[in-house]
């Protein structure tokens, strides 16, 4: 049985739009706001494979791949600011880090 | 020798350059002064060289230029550093070299303990330079080059003693003057060349080529033109009417320097351009009678003012004015040679005089300084009686005034009566001859007044210093003296190489040994006034007759002076009595600075202040402070964007990412 690739993409939508809300509207942990991004690359992936199935195409699952090394990379990197914020605050609250104020 | 020409000029710009650079370092004032006066005797040295070699040569062979390299080509216009020699340059040379070594070593021994020792021989030795690339350049552009030069080195030596206020004024107003001659100098520059371009396809800058094409030039407007433009430049450089005001406020500066710059060399480019361009001039009778009235004009203007001054320097410095005049009444005539032979002999003996008057306040000064006295040294009332301190500065000083009077056989005589003579015979103005004529006679007459008031007033009667500081007055040392003796020397002896032929014929057929000299460089002009201009021919008896009457004009000058100076010192101060108003006129010098700052300077500085605090405060300023302040307004209200929170910044991106997507789906 094939899962029709509509499907596929609004299950992606839904992934994305919910990592979307997370980023935007939970400003009480950073740490929260990665999983959001997390979540939204994911959606993006599933996109990437849907459609690579779909059309039987291999380059799709290839990108996802990457993307997959990528995020390793980038959430690496991401906990480590964020445990060095945590350092000098005391908190991970992202409104506490608006000393960039114009 | 002539192909080291290059030498004369490159001496004291070496000279220039180790002092300006080392000096500080060096600090020994005989090693400074020497690397000084050692560079212009180089100088001195070539250019003797190179005067035997010219007067070795047949008269028309006497004109050699040597170009060291191309300085400037581009299109039509090309300009050389190159060099030329003639007979008038190579007396300018002599004159420059000669004199200047002596004012060199005399600023030895006058500029002695002077903070910035090195700066002066510095600046002078780099004066020397410009002066004789002046009058050694051969073209029109080197030329102007020294002439730029010697203003600005001029500028610098008078305000030398730039803490003092008066000082750095007197700099910038030299300055200034000069700066509007200059103006005209180039005006002049770039209407011949385009003249000739156009007209005749000559395209050049060097005199020998324009001195070739001097045919090409057909009297008429555009020649006067030139020559007015020049003869501004002159006015300027040579302190003539109406731009002369700033040549007594030089006084300020050292009295070597007012000797060197001042009387003997600078002062006279204005007469030597005049005479490099002869052929111009000869071409526009209009611009002959400009010269030649604003030169007898400033003859008598100046030599009034001079009669009422009490200021040692003064005194001279307006005698120079007076003087120059006269070389200018000489050019105007067409009497290029007298004027040349006057600049001549006037360089003996004014710098004679000058460096005798700083020999005199050189020696006031110790004597005032001891005394811890704050009177003037420089104001003659302080004087008198000076001569049995200062015997060799007194006898020196009392040749020169001699020369300077016109008595018979010193060297002023000789120039001065044939100036006067070439204004009253010339074939060129007609019945404004005898107005020249007898302006230059007056003049002649208050400069015998004015010359020897100053002699009596300084060296004779009783002195007016107190008897402690008279008795330290003492002469001063030899490098101050010798220099004195070789112009004083000079000033005596030297007229007799321009013997009118009148006076020569009787003594035996004396030749006019100068006037023969220079004449391949005025051959031209010659030529063409004998061909052109028909005036009268004055008898013998007339040029006798005028001869006597400048003589006897002299004495009575002197015989004034005495008069009033040494027999009956009561009458001036009787006459000053009597006649106030035309005293302080006199005394404040025709108000003639005073009427130039009503006329010029304050409105000048009106328009200044008005620009300065009306357009470039309101205006120019207003522009700038407004953009600013706009952008400083929207980015005030801009800055409220940046939050800092990153949800916001987040949510911006989000909206960002819909609006570019929606876009692309909707279009």
């Amino acid at each position: 049985m094939t899962i029709p690739l509509y499907e596929v993409l609004i299950l992606a939508s839904i992934l994305f739009a919910m990592g979307l809300a997370c980023v935007v509207a939970w400003r009480a942990n950073v740490i929260m706001m990665l999983i959001g991004i997390e979540i939204m690359l994911n959606a993006v992936m599933l996109t990437f494979v849907g459609g690579s199935a779909h059309w039987g195409i291999a380059e799709g699952q290839v990108f996802s791949l990457m993307i997959m090394a990528l995020t390793s990379a980038e959430v690496s990197l991401a906990l480590a600011m964020v445990a060095y914020l945590h350092r000098r605050k005391q908190s991970v609250d992202t409104d506490d880090f608006s000393s960039m104020k114009g | 020798m002539f192909d080291l020409v290059w030498l004369i000029p490159l001496c004291p710009l070496i000279g220039s350059v180790i002092n300006g650079l080392l000096g500080k370092k060096i600090k020994n004032e005989t090693v400074i002064g020497g690397i000084a006066a050692g560079a212009v005797f180089c100088s001195f040295l070539v250019a003797c060289g190179i005067l035997f070699q010219l007067l070795s040569l047949p008269g028309e062979e006497r004109v050699f230029q040597k170009t060291i390299f191309t300085w400037i080509q581009s299109g039509t216009l090309k300009a050389d550093i190159g060099f030329l020699i003639d007979p008038l340059s190579a007396t300018m040379l002599m004159i420059v070299t000669g004199i200047g070594f002596l004012i060199h070593l005399y600023s030895i021994g006058y500029m002695h303990g002077e903070e910035g020792f090195y700066r002066y021989f510095c600046y002078l030795n780099l004066f020397t330079f410009s002066m004789l690339c002046l009058v050694s350049g051969n073209n029109l552009l080197l030329m102007f080059i020294g002439w730029e030069g010697v203003g600005l080195c001029s500028y610098l030596l008078i305000g030398y003693y730039f803490h003092k206020k008066s000082a750095g004024d007197a700099g910038k107003k030299a300055f200034v003057m000069n700066r509007i001659g200059d103006f005209g100098f180039l005006l002049g520059v770039f209407t011949l060349f385009w003249y000739l371009g156009v007209n005749h396809n000559v395209w050049t800058i060097n005199f020998v080529e324009l001195a070739k094409s001097a045919d090409l030039l057909v009297p008429g407007a555009v020649v006067t033109t030139v020559c007015l433009c020049f003869f501004l430049g002159a006015t300027g450089k040579s302190a003539q009417i109406p731009l002369y005001t700033w040549l007594p406020d030089a006084m300020e500066g050292p009295t070597p320097v007012s000797a060197l710059i001042h009387a003997a060399t600078m002062v006279t480019a204005g007469v030597y351009m005049i005479a490099r361009m002869n052929f111009i001039y000869i071409k526009s009778p209009t611009a002959l009678l400009v010269i030649a009235c604003v030169g007898a004009a400033t003859a008598l203007f100046a030599a009034t003012i001079g009669t009422a001054q009490n200021d040692i320097k003064r005194v001279l410095a307006y005698s120079t004015v007076s003087q120059l005049g006269y070389m200018f009444l000489a050019m105007g005539v067409g009497a290029f040679g007298a004027g040349v032979f006057h600049l001549m002999t006037h360089a003996f003996f004014k710098a004679c005089l000058f460096l005798g008057s700083g020999s005199v306040i050189h020696a006031m000064h110790h004597a005032l300084h001891h005394e811890h006295s704050d009177a003037d040294p420089q104001d003659m009332r302080n004087m008198g009686g000076l001569k049995s301190k200062m015997p060799i500065t007194f006898l020196t000083f009392l040749f020169a005034t001699i020369a300077i009077a016109g008595i018979p056989g010193f060297a002023g005589f000789f120039s001065k009566d044939e100036i006067l003579w070439q204004a009253f015979a010339n074939p060129h103005h007609g019945s404004a001859n005898l107005a020249l004529w007898g302006c230059g006679a007056v003049a002649a007459g208050l400069t015998a007044f004015y010359m020897f008031r100053l002699v009596f007033m300084t060296f004779f009667g009783q002195t007016r210093l107190s008897e402690k500081a008279f008795h330290h007055l003492h002469e001063s040392p030899w490098v101050i003296t010798v220099p004195l003796v070789c112009l004083a020397f000079l000033s005596v002896v030297g007229g007799w190489i321009g013997v009118p032929k009148i006076l020569g014929d009787v003594l035996g057929g004396f030749p006019n040994y100068f006037e023969h000299y220079l004449e391949p460089v005025f051959a031209y002009s010659n030529a063409y006034v004998a061909q052109h201009a028909h005036g009268a021919h004055p008898s013998h008896a007339v040029e006798w007759g005028l001869m006597g009457t400048s003589v006897v004009i002299a004495c009575a000058g002197i015989g004034l002076a005495a008069g009033l100076y040494l027999i009956a010192p009561s009458v001036p101060e009787k006459f000053v009595a009597t006649f106030p108003v035309l005293h302080r006129a006199v005394y404040n010098k025709w108000y003639i600075d005073e009427i130039y700052d009503f006329v010029f300077v304050n409105p000048c500085k009106a328009l200044g202040n008005f620009l300065w605090k009306g357009f470039d405060v309101v205006v120019v300023d207003g522009i700038v402070n407004g953009v600013a302040a706009v952008v400083r307004g929207f980015s005030g209200i801009l800055r409220y964007v940046q939050t800092g929170f990153v949800h916001n910044y987040a949510f911006s991106m989000v909206i960002g990412v819909v609006v570019i997507v929606g876009v692309y789906l909707f279009r």
